[in-house]
């Protein structure tokens, strides 16, 4: 730390003046709180075989549903668990726990994201056993949760062909920081108009190491990449 | 709103720092690349400060243009937005500036 005083302007009369003031040099990162809680999570994580998986986007994606089948396809495999972030409703824990998964709910309040703190907690309610796949289902948003580092190993990004294929190059913070990209309700493409290669490209735009992977949750089309993906070594 | 969490922890680290001493203003350093919006921060640092030692204080905000390191021929460039592409058509890039999100500085006394 540096700190410089900085003089009063010269003057001869004895009445009372506002001190000198002092510039304080921090240098400090705005978010090393919650780099350094989600340091701690990560390493806590690792250390029991945790996989957590931080799932984005906007509301409407389809996550939940894609969650269900998720949780119901992989059952058996190794322990499920999810960390439900929500604004307001337990409507999507309601959902996730009736497939018999554990599922911890956050609530945000006026929140946009979940922060390293939050997940902390979450994790500590939980307290998944090892080797646990632990989803975490993150605010329905896809600008503020880009920047909060959980803990987590990977961040998945969810859209829908519903929406936009320019989605990335409107939210390209988001799809910056995403290790996979799903692109879900693929059996709609013939009912809407949405250009599955310019989303492509748009991803790697913004993202040129992110995966993309374009699959249906509720008719299961093209699912079993995505589980490849969560099975294999690099997430692992 | 992410800006009002993170004036929040701003407030809260500036205010920890200063003490009882009043903080007049406080310089952050926020990257292009960050999503977090000036006026935003300005607007949410305005509501994190009240009731604080920092009530009433300034926030200068010193933007940083975001620049890529190119893999494939070696150029360094500025960049405007975030379509990380280099002048020579590689997407083969490392971001070297625009993620800055930090508290530069406060004045106090
Ligand atoms: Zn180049």
């Amino acid at each position: 730390m540096r700190a410089t005083r900085r003089p009063s302007a010269p003057h001869d009369h004895p009445h009372a003046h506002s001190p000198a003031t002092e510039t304080i040099s921090l240098e400090e990162k705005v978010l090393a709180r919650n780099d350094a809680i989600a340091a701690e999570v990560r390493s806590r994580l690792a250390h029991r075989g945790i996989v957590a998986v931080n799932l984005m986007s906007s509301p409407g994606s389809g996550k939940t549903t894609l969650l269900e089948r998720t949780i119901r396809d992989l059952d058996g495999d190794r322990p499920v668990a999810v960390i439900e972030g929500d604004q307001e409703t337990p409507l999507d824990a309601e959902r996730i726990r009736r497939t018999g998964c554990a599922v911890v709910q956050v609530n945000t309040g006026a929140g946009c994201h979940l922060d390293a703190a939050m997940m902390r907690a979450a994790v500590n309610k939980l307290d998944p056993s090892p080797g646990t796949l632990l989803f975490v289902e993150n605010v329905g948003n896809l600008i503020c949760p880009a920047l909060f580092d959980l803990g987590e190993r990977a961040k998945v990004v969810i859209i829908s062909v519903t929406e936009g294929a320019d989605k990335p190059l409107k939210y390209p913070h988001m799809f910056a920081v995403a290790d996979l990209v799903l692109v879900n309700k693929v059996d709609l493409l013939p009912y809407v108009d949405f250009d599955l290669d310019a989303c492509r490209r748009h991803v790697s735009a913004v993202n040129a190491g992110a995966r993309v992977l374009a699959l249906s949750a509720t008719r299961g089309d093209d699912v079993d990449a995505w589980y490849d993906w969560l099975t294999a070594p690099a997430i692992r | 709103m992410h800006e009002l969490s993170i004036a929040e922890s701003v407030v809260a680290a500036v205010c920890e720092r200063a003490g009882d001493r009043r903080v007049h203003s406080v310089r952050m350093r926020i990257g292009a690349f960050t999503a977090v919006v000036p006026d935003a921060m300005q607007f949410c640092f305005g509501l994190a400060v009240e009731g604080t030692v920092a009530d009433g204080a300034r926030l200068d905000i010193e933007h940083r243009p975001g620049a890529v390191h190119c893999r494939a021929c070696g150029a360094d460039t500025d960049l405007a937005d975030m379509l990380l592409l280099c002048p020579c058509g590689s997407a083969d890039v490392a971001v070297t500036a625009g993620r800055e999100l930090q508290i530069v500085s406060m004045e106090v006394g």
